[in-house]
């Protein structure tokens, strides 16, 4: 009786879940069904199929400029913020010194504080130092916002290596250097990987905090601000945005499925339960802090 | 035996050139990019504004002009009112869902969380954007009513009203909730919702005794992702907000923007960093109540 009934209420539970995602993912997908409208308009009913709005996105100079703009802040941002998540979650976990638990904690920081006022502090400081509003401050600007997901990414990670791996290779005489690039490093590699895609996919889509550190060369995202004005560009926006939209679900897809099958892979398991609680613990650490 | 227990005492070998280069990138994000940054916020906001880097002299004028100018209080109460409607709509959504993934997802969990999580990772640009075609005059869901025979005129209430800002921002950070739930509701002990079946509570009872009161940590920690970024936003006021919806964030763009006086736009972020201070000590207070197990 009572199993029956809680298999009756997942199942209306299972029919508020498919209206939930329809609800999360139909807005979005309305961009790529209106890219193809032949229409200037967003609106029903469709006017036929067309290509002809991401004709307009070849051989506009303007974009590709920003195309590149972002593509070179991305790689670069993910980069360091990839690096300064390895780092700072190692040294937090093995470093055992208040110093690197206390970098470890402000690095999540940026979570608890809203995207404008990064911006604006960060606005203030490259100013200070003579950078003024630049590509390089946009990358400085992109490390801080990726910071916290790859910190968390890699801490879960590094965590979930069994310590007796780390400790054996310390005891058989390698030093932490060695210790660090030729065991931990490799076996948190699949973590790295998908870090450094959100991290990238972070910097290539990040809008509010840009906006206060791009000099005279937009990226993306500001081009597509820019032109949020002019009711003419609004299909040659729903083209580009469709470009974005599916290159990011498949970097995004990527990522998840590396920092997934990462954590499985060399989670221990004497039981299944260990192994969950060992992901639990990664994801708990990600949305508590 | 001992000498081989000290050499292997962490640290007892770590080299400091390692320990040095391994803290080092960490260190200057943080202390120089966050917290010197969020110092020079704060340092600015005491400043008067003479049209220089960091103004001149020391004041609390500006303070004193947030605090008895009703136009701030006015933007301030607006932020927070969306933003705690957003944060409500977010969690109460979110937590059905999160409570299918945890007790009934079975073997579709994996690729349920991995759906859920998706569009966390796509512009959030795209996404306010797709709201503003859907509310649009002539755009989706005017066109569509019209199309299906409900109404025969296109109606402007749909965009630029704070309703719009609050669907919106409800819809884009929506992934944000569903996980810590999620956690929080897997974490619990299968035992305890054992026990309390077994001890004649009704599915509901122990869902209102047990599930609920040991769910509130990620309650809370959905609630505190999804506040933080919504009570500063100006993007979406900005695209389907209209006048009426001007938040505090739209006000601090300004203020580094066309008004051009940033240490008056520095006080009025340090009065926000004030307000979500405050939230979060409230959420730490009433998470320890709940008996926190994060």
């Amino acid at each position: 009786m009572s199993i029956a009934h809680t298999q009756g209420g997942g199942r209306w539970l299972g029919l508020y879940v498919i209206a939930y995602l329809v609800f999360l993912y139909l807005p979005v997908l309305l961009i790529p069904l209106f890219s193809f409208n032949n229409s200037i308009q967003a609106a029903f009913p469709l006017q036929g199929f067309t290509l002809q709005w991401y004709a307009t996105l070849y051989g506009n100079t303007v974009l590709s400029g920003a195309l590149v703009n972002s593509l070179v802040i991305a790689t670069i941002a993910a980069t360091g913020a990839t690096l300064c998540g390895i780092t700072v979650s190692y040294m937090d976990l093995y470093g055992r010194s208040p110093l690197a638990a206390t970098i470890s904690a402000v690095a999540r920081l940026p979570i608890l504080i809203p995207g404008v006022i990064v911006g604006i502090s960060l606005l203030i400081l490259i100013n200070l130092i003579g950078l003024g509003p630049s590509r390089i401050a946009i990358v400085l600007g992109h490390i801080l916002v990726a910071l916290p997901t790859t910190v968390v990414i890699m801490r879960s990670r590094f965590a979930a290596i069994p310590k007796t791996i780390r400790e054996a290779a310390l005891d058989l005489g390698a030093s932490d250097w060695t210790t660090f690039r030729r065991v931990m490093l490799p076996l948190s590699l699949p973590a790295i990987v998908s870090a450094f895609m959100l991290a990238f996919l972070i910097s290539f889509d990040e809008f509010i905090v840009v906006f206060f550190l791009a000099g005279t060369e937009p990226t993306l995202p500001l081009y597509i601000w820019s032109q949020l004005r002019f009711p003419k560009s609004l299909p040659t926006v729903m083209a580009l945005g469709t470009s974005i939209l599916a290159a990011s679900f498949v970097i995004a897809a990527i990522a998840e499925i590396l920092r997934h099958r990462g954590l499985s892979a060399t989670a221990p398991r004497p039981t299944d339960q260990s192994q969950a609680k060992q992901t639990k613990r990664g994801e708990l650490q990600w949305h508590s802090t | 035996m001992s000498t081989i227990v000290a050499a292997h005492a962490p640290g007892a070998r770590s080299s400091s050139g390692f320990r040095v280069a391994m803290l080092l990138p960490g260190a200057l994000v943080t202390f120089l990019l966050i917290l010197f940054a969020l110092g020079l916020v704060l340092f600015l906001a005491f400043r008067n504004n003479d049209g220089s880097l960091l103004g001149t002299g020391f004041s609390l004028a500006n303070f004193a002009t947030v605090l008895s100018d009703p136009l701030y209080w006015t933007v301030t109460l607006r932020s927070l009112i969306i933003a705690a409607l957003v944060t409500l709509a977010t969690v109460v959504t979110a937590y059905p869902v999160a409570y299918y993934l945890a007790f009934h997802a079975g073997r579709r969990r994996g690729l349920l969380l991995f759906l859920v999580t998706l569009p966390f990772w796509t512009s959030y640009l795209l996404r306010v954007f797709a709201w503003k075609i859907v509310l649009a005059y002539n755009g989706v869901l005017n066109s569509a009513l019209i199309e299906s025979g409900i109404w025969s005129e296109p109606t402007l209430a749909f965009l630029n009203t704070p309703a719009a800002v609050v669907v919106t921002l409800a819809h884009a950070y929506a992934p944000f909730a569903i996980l810590p739930i999620y956690v929080a509701l897997d974490t619990i002990p299968k035992s305890l919702i054992e026990a309390a079946s077994d001890l004649g509570a009704r599915p509901f009872t122990s869902f209102r005794r047990v599930v609920l009161p040991n769910s509130m940590p990620g309650v809370l920690a959905a609630a505190l992702v999804v506040f933080v970024p919504t009570v500063g936003d100006y993007v979406t006021p900005a695209l389907v907000g209209g006048p009426a919806s001007t938040m505090i964030g739209t006000l601090i763009q300004a203020e580094f923007g066309k008004a051009n006086d940033w240490p008056f736009g520095a006080a009025l972020a340090v009065a926000v960093m004030l307000v979500i201070l405050a939230v979060v000590l409230v959420a730490r207070f009433t998470d320890r109540r709940f008996g926190s197990r994060t």
